[in-house]
């Protein structure tokens, strides 16, 4: 049996902020993935054009509502940054961060490709695509790191 | 990890997959609002039931582990005040969430050639219900955190 614990008020609008930042810079991600596996094969420059502006104008602001969020909530709550959970939360939300603005470059450098020949920037989607997956495994540890609090 | 962390994180991951299925129907539909026919519209129709699987897949888990949660930590009852309204918006959102599925699966029927891409999710009517499932889902997160009257 676990004890229910309540937090203080003020700390429920940062930490909102952090968790709905996160739900939607996971959904984004989740769809460019499925839009940019569709794409993989090359004949829809359509989907790709959506994977890139999903990334530019859903997946970006989403990063940083979720990265102020946790900074906020972690100037209240005063964790040490010591704890494994805070330095997984720290690594995977730096470290993708990374990866999701060269996926966004590279996207967009594959529309651009798209648009001017048939087939064009083919390669570069499938990268972005990699990369999109690789991202949405480190958050998804995040999310578990989050939730459980691991030392 | 205890019974407990399990349990938060598949309620939580579970409210991912919700929210992940909400941004992914609601890419399709601005998409496919602008699409010029059902032949553009195609290839986005076509994520549309990864949406609906995300959707099934998260309403489930966030109603079971949500209720095994309330049920196991002591200090929540299912009678709370914000436990009973998340259900009341747990409904609300499910209920959307399955005419928004429905007309998608009719959309994607279209683009099959068995019918009509327009009234299936381009009206206002569909317009009004997706912004329903949105809304509710944005609510029952919002009762979550702040857990009114716990």
């Amino acid at each position: 049996m676990t004890i229910a614990l309540v937090r203080p008020d003020d700390w429920n609008f940062p930490l909102l902020v952090h968790v709905g930042g996160a739900m939607l810079l996971v959904g984004s991600l989740v769809t460019v993935a499925a839009l940019l596996l569709l794409a993989w094969r090359g004949d829809s420059p359509g989907l790709m054009r959506l994977g890139f502006r999903t990334l530019l104008i859903a997946a970006l602001p989403s990063y940083i509502l979720m990265r102020v969020g946790a900074e906020w909530i972690n100037s209240k709550e005063n964790i040490p940054d010591e704890s494994d959970w805070i330095g997984i939360g720290y690594i995977t939300a730096d470290g993708g961060f990374v990866f999701l603005l060269i996926s966004t470059i590279l996207a967009g450098v594959a529309v651009r490709r798209a648009g001017r020949r048939p087939g064009g920037g083919n390669t570069l989607g499938r990268v972005v695509t990699v990369l999109t997956f690789v991202v949405l495994a480190a958050y998804l540890i995040a999310v578990w790191a989050m939730t459980t609090k691991p030392g | 990890m205890s019974l407990y962390d399990w349990l938060l994180f598949l309620h939580v991951l579970a409210a991912f997959a919700a929210v992940a299925a909400v941004v992914l129907l609601s890419a399709i539909l601005v998409t496919t609002w602008r699409s010029a026919g059902v032949a553009d519209a195609g290839p986005f129709l076509r994520m549309s039931r990864l949406g609906s699987r995300l959707w099934d897949v998260g309403g489930m888990g966030t109603l079971i582990f949500g209720v095994w949660l309330a049920v196991y930590v002591e200090g929540y009852e299912l009678w709370d005040g914000w436990i009973l309204a998340a259900l009341v918006l747990w409904a609300i959102a499910a209920a959307a969430g399955m005419r928004v599925g429905a007309g998608f699966r009719r959309a994607f029927g279209a683009d099959a050639g068995h019918g009509e891409l327009g009234g299936s999710i381009r009206s206002q009517r569909a317009l009004v219900v997706h912004a329903v499932m949105a809304l509710a889902v944005a609510a029952l997160l919002v009762v979550m955190i702040y857990k009114p009257g716990a």
